[in-house]
């Protein structure tokens, strides 16, 4: 049980006083810019709501939008199985586990441009890897600076190979912590590998598999480097996502007003979506 | 060894291949790399590492990274170890939403935060330092340390600290002499994190700077446009980029499976 004191909040204050200088100063500026449109020189004009309007009607970021969310969609539905089915073959000891562990954990370490980078490398047609095993070992065209199918393949596999360790990991963590005396029980009553997994292993995994999907969610919806640095948004606009529209237009328009009513509106769209798979994922345990 | 080990070791197959090719393209010539397919390096060669060894520009990339890192890693740490604490063994007025609006600045998008970043810190007079890359980065880390870190303490039966009250230590006392020594696996862990999401952030870090605290990342992007196909040298760079890495991983490897479902096992 905890005990109330409100003498706690000088604990809480160092956090509250940097992360809110990182956080509310930021997302100010972002608001003032949302409401106004400037032609340089300082000088701002009041806009109200017309570039959130603008945002929401173009067809640009409804493109991205769809974008962003099948790269997301596919993503949790590739990495969150894949990571389970990993975790679950993996011996729970032995010489071998950490090994496993620090291997798997590697990818994740790795700088996001280094990522981009390195994938840029390996799939490059004649001279990488996978390029050159596609084309001249397989007889596969493949080549996702003119191909957008061959793009997205590239994109998602290469999110597959960073991020799918951290659901692997988090499995493990949960099922590492199952007692071996359910196994047992188990055993006794003669229950299948399907029924272990659905009434002993799943339940256990439940919570880390809700940070995982909420972790993942949140990254492969923020995704900007590594997918910039690998295909810069193209072939046209084919793997511009979100971020990386966003980015285009603040930096490289440099339309303040629209980008930053668009930061506001993506933002949203996260905290919501992020907030239901909240909800739904723990509301079992409210109950 | 059993059927089912097939999976992990294609896996780890699959996670290594990439790097092996980074790492072998860094032993290459550029001539080599670019005249066509070679699955070794055929003419063995040193001499991309040699150049960031020997080029300011390229090895204060380097040193500018792990400054700021390693300052971001001990403010983060330091001010959510009283903060979990608070968290975690007391109500007090707005707790809860405090957290969860601490969390949902794990979900601001960088790239949503660039340019405001920029305008703030040029204006406090930060903009290219490292502690400039260090505070930003304090949006995204401290979150998370306080999130590990709670989970961690949540561990720890409160019983610990009545006993210690009740043996007349002060709080300070008690939490640097007893409490930290017990939840150093979370404080180990929650540092990892922090090392491993600024080490691999560049958006911001590069929004940040210039010359004076320019991370590695940046310096290689940069190099890559401007000295057009150097290859090799990318190459070497982010092979050099992976090895902070794996020494911290290698630190917390017994932590690592518990650490990263957050304590909550």
């Amino acid at each position: 049980m905890k005990t109330e004191n409100p003498k706690a909040w000088f604990f809480v204050l160092p956090v509250l006083l940097l992360v809110a200088f990182n956080a509310l100063v930021p997302i100010m500026t972002v608001v003032n810019y949302s409401v106004q449109e400037t032609f340089g020189n300082n000088v701002f004009f009041w806009q109200g709501l017309d570039w959130f309007e603008q945002i929401l009607r173009s067809d640009r970021f409804h493109a991205a939008l769809g974008r962003q969310f099948l790269f997301t969609f596919l993503i949790l539905a590739i990495e969150v199985p894949l990571g389970i089915i990993i975790a679950l073959s993996m011996p729970r000891q032995g010489f071998w586990v950490p090994v496993c562990l620090v291997i798997m954990a590697l990818p994740m370490l790795i700088p996001w441009n280094v990522v981009g980078a390195m994938w840029n490398i390996f799939t490059l047609p004649e001279i990488g890897l996978l390029g050159y095993l596609m084309n001249n070992t397989l007889g596969i065209p493949y080549d996702m600076t003119q191909n957008p199918f061959a793009a997205w393949v590239t994109i998602i596999t290469m999110d597959v190979w960073h991020w799918t360790s951290l659901v692997v990991l988090l499995s493990y963590a949960g099922l590492v912590s199952i007692p071996d005396a359910y196994y047992q029980a188990a055993k006794i009553d003669g229950a299948s590998p399907w029924k272990v997994f659905r009434y002993i292993q799943l339940p256990k995994l439940k919570m880390v598999l809700t940070i995982a999907i909420l972790l993942r969610f949140m990254d492969s919806f923020n995704v900007y480097t590594e997918v910039f640095v690998l295909t810069g948004g193209g072939p046209g606009n084919s793997t511009t996502l979100l971020s990386i529209d966003l980015v285009k237009i603040a930096l490289g328009q440099f339309d303040l007003g629209p980008a930053a009513a668009m930061s506001l509106i993506y933002f949203a769209i996260t905290l919501l979506v992020s907030w239901l798979f909240y909800t739904l994922m723990t509301k079992d345990d409210e109950q | 060894m059993r059927k089912r080990s097939i999976i992990p070791i294609l896996y780890i197959a699959f996670l290594l291949l990439p790097i092996y090719w980074l790492v072998a393209m860094s032993f290459k010539t550029t001539g080599e790399i670019l005249s066509g397919f070679s699955l070794f390096p055929q003419t063995f060669t040193l001499e991309n590492y040699r150049v960031i060894f020997t080029d300011p520009t390229w090895y204060w990339g380097y040193i500018n990274s792990i400054i700021y890192v390693s300052l971001n890693t001990v403010i983060s740490v330091s001010v959510a170890l009283p903060a979990a604490y608070a968290f975690s063994r007391y109500r007090f007025l707005g707790d809860k939403q405090l957290f969860f609006w601490l969390l949902t600045n794990r979900m601001a998008p960088a790239a949503v935060f660039a340019l405001p970043f920029f305008q703030l810190y040029s204006s406090v007079g930060l903009f290219d330092t490292h502690l400039a890359v260090a505070l930003a980065h304090c949006l995204f880390n401290i979150p998370l340390a306080v999130w590990i870190l709670e989970g961690f303490m949540g561990g720890v039966p409160k019983e610990l600290d009545e006993t210690a009250y009740v043996d007349g230590y002060s709080f300070p006392r008690f939490f640097v002499t007893i409490f930290l020594p017990t939840i150093k696996a979370g404080v180990g862990v929650a540092a990892f994190f922090c090392f491993m999401f600024s080490w691999v952030e560049l958006l911001l870090a590069k929004t940040l700077t210039a010359v004076a605290a320019k991370p590695i990342a940046a310096t290689m992007t940069k190099t890559a446009s401007s000295a057009g196909y150097e290859l090799g040298l990318l190459a070497a760079a982010g092979t050099l980029t992976i090895i902070p890495g794996a020494i911290v991983i290698y630190f917390v490897r017994n932590y690592i499976a518990k650490g990263f479902a957050l304590g909550r096992v």
